[in-house]
């Protein structure tokens, strides 16, 4: 019988162009969605839209004229950008690096995970419907962003960290200010775990959804946070230790699938608030540790490094940044090669976006917490 | 209906069938206005504080703003149903109010099916919103619509258990009378089993009590508000049934939302919190002013739906939005089954 | 965590040393050079030798050596002929925690390079974008086509060394 009414009422799949302009595709990504109804047969990205040509600036560019393009990748993360991009370009020059500027890349990118972390959680929420979180995410944000002002003058795209040292010392007031927004920020995420994290609605919406299964995940390549919400416990702070982070103490949080199976929406999410904890602890100690010195001191005059190649690789926000730099022994790199975090990372996304439904894609994306700006470079 | 059309009759039947409006557009302004309001002081902000004093002018703006742009329809729109379904969504929230009582001498037509009335009218705003998907040639759009049209007759359901139980309680469907069943102070109300049924309300108050939080979350369902919003929600279908309207035709899209948000909780305050009663006794009654009481009723009246407007918004503000199968499962899966338990015990308690 | 001779030496037992895989040096980092049509069974064999266990790709970069013959045009361009494009693939083991770069070369007449998409799906990306600014052509790749780069940008690769901008893109000015 059933049979009968299916045969008589002729289906078709529907293609659905999600983006380049869309709330939620975090960017001008284009994800070409087939639906059967409202599930999802086959999803795939299309990506360059944001295509800003800076593998081949960088050829053109001197080594220290390129930090400020590396900024602009993931603008909401630059200051990680910019350490990993020095780390590789360092590793060329063989440079000793004063260990208060370690201190200070430390912090610097400890902040600006936090920061990065809070736009993610907070778009997370808007993504699933939430409007509130976000608005208290990007308030608390905001703080981070006035520390970051403080030290070096603007607020989104730095060029602090230089090839062998910062632009400028911290201000007087940094540690004080900085120590009184640790103070500040830890009930906030208490706050946010009340309002958005243990909602009855917002776990229904993520939990289950969009599970990586481990393999999957080191098969793509996946890294970061997504990785880890999986429950990998790979964190290139740990597994590769770069700067100073082999001084500190912290713990790598894994998704435990506490909502649902791991490795769902629900737990790349919570990873990220766990790290946010974590990164307060590194924050603590490095405020506490910190040497005084010159910042300045290991600024080489002319960055000419030998013929060579070097990969650098820290643990940003959203995952594993590498800059993979080949050198011809002139003033310009010959080769600039980066590894966006969020191009590995949405690699994965058709994969698992498959036999969900269209709300469950803007979770997904959401969680996979991509920025454009780095994927199209 | 075998009455002569007369002049004076014919006003005055339209002076009836005006005064809602008087009140719809000052109460959309406002709704929208505090809706803002309301969302920026949950969320640390400010909120419109610019045009005239307290931001209070910020909507008429908006309105103004609307009102002068470009009326775009889109090229491959229907643009005969492009046209129609703002009306009808807008034609459907008016209607409803022909029924709600705003006092004891206010009721835009006193039928005695006014319960039933409200919930079959509100079949137009599901033809609107249908019309207004199609009609745009979006595929949002028709996404929107679909969700919305499946939502608001699945809502139905439970809505009309909660009605059938009412009628099991109270016999009447007239909102007017079951208003006037509530009288005289709060003990009286729908949520504590209605006056004049001795013994018998003390149990039916659970199951009251319960009905009434599903009329709440179905109704929220039926205006397409947080959680359920998933007909117009931002994140995942742009704007959902209204992606490609403008100006006026978005601006009646909106209005017939916030009329459409008062009449449903009209609707909750009239079944089960006393409707115009006052929660205590009538200072009209005190001073001896008969003419004050219906003033006071309708204060009442506005007071009680304005607070479950407030609590729609605060919801709207704290919570997530549900997936489209999450959303009926809600329905299906809890709200039919516990009215319709809540509908049988209600039977037994007054029939048995 | 095995070292990188280790590694080579391993690799050494399997394939042949002179043809197939030697090692190079490349300012402080090692490399194991791998004749280009063999890539793909080295791939497979890092992969599942279990005690290699290379189970993620990290990177794969396409690059234009630019070392071919260069003839030079009157308005400063150039044009290369000759020479080689290479790849270079990171891949580390997280479960044995080493790490190891490859690089392979083939000529820029006729760049050709088998796919290792189908060992580590993750390189699917990495090709495609290789492919588009490099010009490289990944020789069972399940879906070789532009991805950065507009798909129908028919004016070659933009990260050769030698490329040119076109005048007009669709009827829009590209110089500005």
């Amino acid at each position: 019988m059933t049979n009968i009414i299916e045969s008589k009422l002729k289906t078709d799949e529907m293609v659905l162009n999600m983006g380049p302009q869309h709330p939620s595709t975090h960017g001008v990504l284009r994800v070409e969605l087939k639906l059967d109804g409202e599930k999802i047969v086959k999803a795939d990205s299309h990506l360059g839209y944001l295509h800003r040509c800076f593998e081949k600036h960088c050829e053109a560019m001197t080594y220290p004229q390129i930090i400020p393009y590396v900024d602009r990748m993931d603008y909401l993360a630059a200051m990680s950008n910019e350490l990993g991009y020095v780390l590789a370009v360092e590793k060329l020059l063989k440079i000793e690096i004063p260990e208060r500027v370690e201190y200070i890349r430390v912090i610097m990118a400890e902040f600006q995970r936090i920061a990065s972390h809070l736009v993610a959680l907070g778009t997370f929420g808007l993504d699933t419907g939430a409007f509130t979180p976000f608005l208290y995410t990007f308030r608390d944000r905001e703080k981070i962003l006035t520390l970051f002002e403080l030290t070096c003058g603007a607020r989104l795209l730095y060029n602090y960290i230089w090839v062998g040292g910062v632009s400028h010392d911290l201000h007087p007031d940094f540690i004080r200010l900085a120590k009184e927004f640790i103070e500040y920020f830890r009930p906030k995420v208490v706050e946010l775990n009340e309002l958005l994290t243990y909602n009855k609605i917002f776990i229904e919406r993520t939990a289950n959804i969009g599970v990586l299964p481990p393999e999957l995940a080191i098969n793509y390549g996946v890294s970061g946070p997504s990785l880890r919400g999986s429950g990998v416990k790979w964190d290139i702070r740990r597994e590769d230790p770069y700067s100073i982070y082999d001084m500190f103490e912290f713990d790598i949080p894994v998704g435990e699938g506490l909502a649902g199976t791991t490795g769902d929406c629900w737990d790349r999410y919570y990873v990220r608030i766990l790290e946010m904890e974590q990164s307060l602890r590194i924050l603590e100690q490095a405020l506490d540790q910190i040497p005084e010195g010159d910042v300045s001191a290991a600024v080489p005059k002319r960055v000419k490094p030998i013929d060579g190649i070097s990969y650098a690789r820290v643990e940003n926000p959203k995952g594993e940044l590498g800059y993979f730099i080949i050198s011809k022994g002139g003033l310009q790199p010959f080769r600039v090669k980066v590894r966006p975090p969020s191009f590995v990372n949405l690699s994965v996304f058709s994969e698992i976006a498959k036999g969900h439904m269209v709300a469950d894609v803007v979770a997904i994306l959401g969680s996979l917490d991509i920025v454009l700006g780095e994927i199209d470079r | 209906m075998n009455q002569v059309f007369d002049l004076p009759n014919f006003l005055l039947i339209l002076l009836y069938a005006v005064v809602p409006l008087l009140f719809i557009i000052p109460f959309a302004l406002m709704a929208v206005f505090f809706e803002r309001k309301i969302s920026a002081w949950i969320q640390n902000r400010i909120g419109p504080n610019r045009t005239g004093y307290w931001g209070l002018l910020q909507t008429t703006a908006d309105i103004l703003k609307l009102m002068q742009k470009e009326d775009i329809v889109a090229s491959g729109a229907d643009k005969k149903l492009f046209l129609l379904a703002p009306m009808l969504v807008f034609m459907g929230s008016y209607a409803a109010y022909a029924a709600l009582p705003f006092s004891s001498i206010y009721i835009g037509t006193n039928i005695n099916l006014g319960v039933l009335y409200m919930v079959a009218i509100s079949g137009f705003v599901v033809a609107g919103i249908i019309f207004a998907g199609w009609a745009s040639d979006n595929k949002y759009s028709i996404m929107g619509s679909m969700r919305s049209a499946s939502q608001l007759i699945s809502y139905e359901i439970p809505t009309l258990f909660v009605i059938i139980s009412i009628f099991a309680v109270t016999q009447e469907l007239n909102l007017k009378d079951i208003s006037e069943m509530q009288t005289a102070n709060i003990l009286n109300w729908g949520i504590f089993g209605y006056a004049g049924l001795g013994f018998k309300r003390i149990l039916l108050i659970p199951a009251l009590f319960v009905l009434m939080i599903i009329l709440f979350i179905s109704t929220l369902a039926e205006t397409n508000r947080t959680p359920f919003d998933l007909p117009e929600a931002e994140s995942e279908l742009v704007a959902g049934f209204h992606t490609e309207y403008s100006g006026m035709k978005f601006a009646l899209f909106f209005l017939s939302e916030y009329a459409n948000m008062f009449a449903v909780s009209a609707l909750v305050a009239s079944l089960f919190l006393g409707g115009y009663q006052s929660p205590f006794g009538y200072l009209g009654d005190l001073l001896n002013l008969p003419w004050l009481v219906p003033l006071e009723q309708v204060f009442w009246f506005l007071l009680k739906g304005l607070l479950l407007v407030g609590v729609q918004m605060w919801m709207r503000w704290s919570l997530p939005r549900l997936r489209i199968d999450q959303l009926m499962k809600v329905c299906w899966k809890y709200l039919i089954p516990i009215g319709f338990v809540c509908f049988i015990y209600i039977t037994i308690i007054m029939y048995v | 965590m095995k070292t990188f001779e280790e590694l080579f030496e391993i690799l050494k037992n399997k394939f042949n040393e002179e043809e197939d895989i030697s090692t190079h040096k490349e300012g402080n980092e090692d490399v194991i050079l791998i004749a280009a049509p063999k890539i793909n069974l080295v791939a497979t064999f890092l992969k599942n030798e279990p005690e290699l266990n290379f189970d993620s790709l990290i990177l794969l970069t396409g690059v234009d050596d630019e070392n071919g013959e260069k003839t030079t045009n009157e308005d400063g361009s150039f044009d290369l002929s000759g020479g080689t494009l290479s790849v270079y693939y990171h891949l580390e083991s997280t479960s044995l925690k080493h790490k190891l770069i490859l690089k392979t070369s083939v000529p820029r007449e006729n760049p050709v390079c088998p796919s290792v998409a189908l060992v580590w799906r993750g390189s699917d990306w990495h090709e495609r974008e290789a492919y588009d600014l490099i010009g490289i052509i990944f020789d069972g790749h399940p879906n070789l086509s532009r991805i950065l780069m507009p798909y129908d940008w028919e004016f070659g690769h933009p990260l050769r060394k030698d490329y040119k901008n076109p005048e007009f893109y669709n009827g829009m000015k590209v110089p500005y």
